[in-house]
């Protein structure tokens, strides 16, 4: 008979095996689902963020108005609450639209695309203020300069502003993928099967919440600390061919 | 009519009359979970800034590693291991006489936000000591202040000019991050919303929630730009 301790880690082990018993495959697809909404969330939340910043510097009072009055309203309010109201909102829309079309059966809405979304108008909320800062630190000159060569507005910026634009704003950009990254465990409350989701149901089936909470904290972890260190490779990458203002020859 | 089922009546809507009561509970309890866990964050917070700073090798690699790991994972996952983990080491608790507070949602959520948020908070206080300049406590030794003076004195009323606002967000953060509450059982303000709206499907009253956060959000804005300018008082321009 092996001694206590033994036994203990044995049982420990098996749980987070990759066999029928252990939970470790199901906890890697959950990872894969973190890692997933978080890479899909990305790109739809950086752009509309910019588009936002965009709007908060237009000549229209309106647009501005309405950039100013988004931002607001999605960085005070509880990044759950905006999840909630989403996904269910969005349910009602879709089986109110559906049954609006008379088609029969019903339609079951994607959790997925709720979660995406949600977290996706919460990064556009503030990485819009990252873009801000990033486009008034562009000197009025660089526009002035692409506006004297014959650039049309559009060109200006897609080929002289947004280039520098991602340097300057790679840093603060960089911390919203950091909260982006720990914002993806809400999604588990709308049944979206990521890490915490999994890590969850396995404590209501095995009744070990410390390995099963602690396996996902270390999850999130690693994600964590290997984003650390790609934005921080990154960051000198964009750096690079660009010399610190008063530095020697 | 009580006092809290009347915004609901003067603007109509029912589900408002029907659970203003427990909107109001619940944002008692918000404020509640924030200001306690805040001010006790505070506290530990510069605590362990003071440790990564001062403290010999092995303190400032023990601080730097918790640090990392609350500011690397997911509040929720924290709550959920202080809740359901620790929760679960009944016979332990019950031996060492803290299962009192173990058995409570309140306190194990108290627990885990004051754990978060002094990870937070220790590295604003410690950006905010590192940015002043060496001169500022070598000019208090010169001057023959001792350490603790120098600190009290010099050091902390600067540090505070530079930590003031982060400090503020923070505390934004910790307001929306306490709906997380809910989730464990308590009726905070997101408690008793998801409540509210389990039993009326009127998704209206999530709207009332997001004002009322908003609201709170706006005021501590307000507040903190009031601080500011009482810190700073002795800098604005004559």
């Amino acid at each position: 008979m092996a001694p206590p301790e033994r036994r203990l880690l044995e049982r420990y082990l098996a749980l987070l095996s990759f066999g029928p018993d252990g939970w470790g495959d199901e906890l890697l697809a959950g990872a894969g689902v973190t890692i997933s909404i978080a890479l899909a969330t990305l790109p739809f939340g950086l752009t509309l963020g910019l588009l936002v910043a965009l709007a908060k510097r237009a000549r229209n009072p309106l647009l501005r108005g309405v950039a100013t009055l988004y931002t607001t309203v999605f960085r005070g309010v509880p990044e759950l609450l905006t999840l909630y109201v989403i996904y269910f909102g969005m349910q009602i829309l879709v089986q109110q639209f559906w049954s609006w079309t008379g088609l029969p059966g019903s339609v079951e809405f994607s959790p997925f695309i709720a979660g995406m979304v949600a977290l996706g108008v919460v990064l556009a909320a503030f990485s819009a203020e990252v873009w801000l800062g990033a486009l008034n630190a562009i000197q009025k000159g660089q526009r002035e300069a692409a506006a004297a060569l014959g650039l049309t507005r559009f060109q200006a910026f897609r080929l002289v502003v947004l280039p520098q634009l991602l340097r300057v704003a790679l840093p603060g950009l960089g911390n919203n993928w950091m909260v982006l990254l720990k914002e993806t465990s809400l999604v588990s409350v709308i049944t979206l099967q990521d890490t915490m989701f999994i890590a969850t149901r396995a404590n209501v089936v095995t009744k070990e919440p410390f390995l099963f909470f602690g396996a996902a904290a270390l999850i999130y972890l690693s994600f964590s600390v290997l984003s650390a260190w790609g934005l921080d490779r990154l960051e000198a990458r964009t750096h690079r061919g660009h010399r610190p203002r008063g530095a020697l020859r | 009519m009580s006092w809290c089922a009347w915004p609901g009546h003067a603007i109509g809507l029912d589900v408002l009359e029907r659970y203003g009561c427990r909107m109001a509970d619940g944002l008692g309890l918000t404020l509640q979970l924030v200001a306690i866990s805040f001010g006790l964050g505070l506290f530990f917070g510069l605590g362990l800034a003071l440790l990564r700073l001062r403290g010999g090798r092995v303190t400032r690699l023990l601080v730097a590693g918790y640090t990392t790991f609350f500011r690397g994972t997911p509040l929720l996952v924290q709550l959920f291991l202080i809740y359901y983990g620790l929760g679960a080491m009944r016979p332990f608790w019950q031996d060492v006489g803290l299962w009192w507070f173990f058995r409570e949602p309140l306190y194990c959520c108290l627990l885990a936000f004051t754990l978060n948020t002094a990870a937070y908070q220790a590295e604003i206080f410690r950006g905010a000591l590192l940015s002043l300049p060496a001169g500022q406590a070598e000019a208090a030794r010169a001057l023959g202040l001792h350490a603790r003076a120098t600190f009290l004195k010099v050091e902390l009323p600067q540090a505070m000019i530079v930590a003031l606002r982060p400090l503020g967000n923070e505390l934004i953060v910790m307001i929306k991050a306490s709906a997380l509450a809910s989730l464990v059982t308590l009726f905070d303000l997101m408690g008793a919303t998801r409540l509210a709206f389990a039993r009326s499907f009127d998704l209206s009253i999530y709207l009332v929630a997001a004002l009322i956060y908003l609201a709170l959000v706006e005021i501590i804005r307000r507040l903190w730009d009031l601080f500011e300018a009482r810190l700073t008082r002795h800098l604005a321009l004559r």
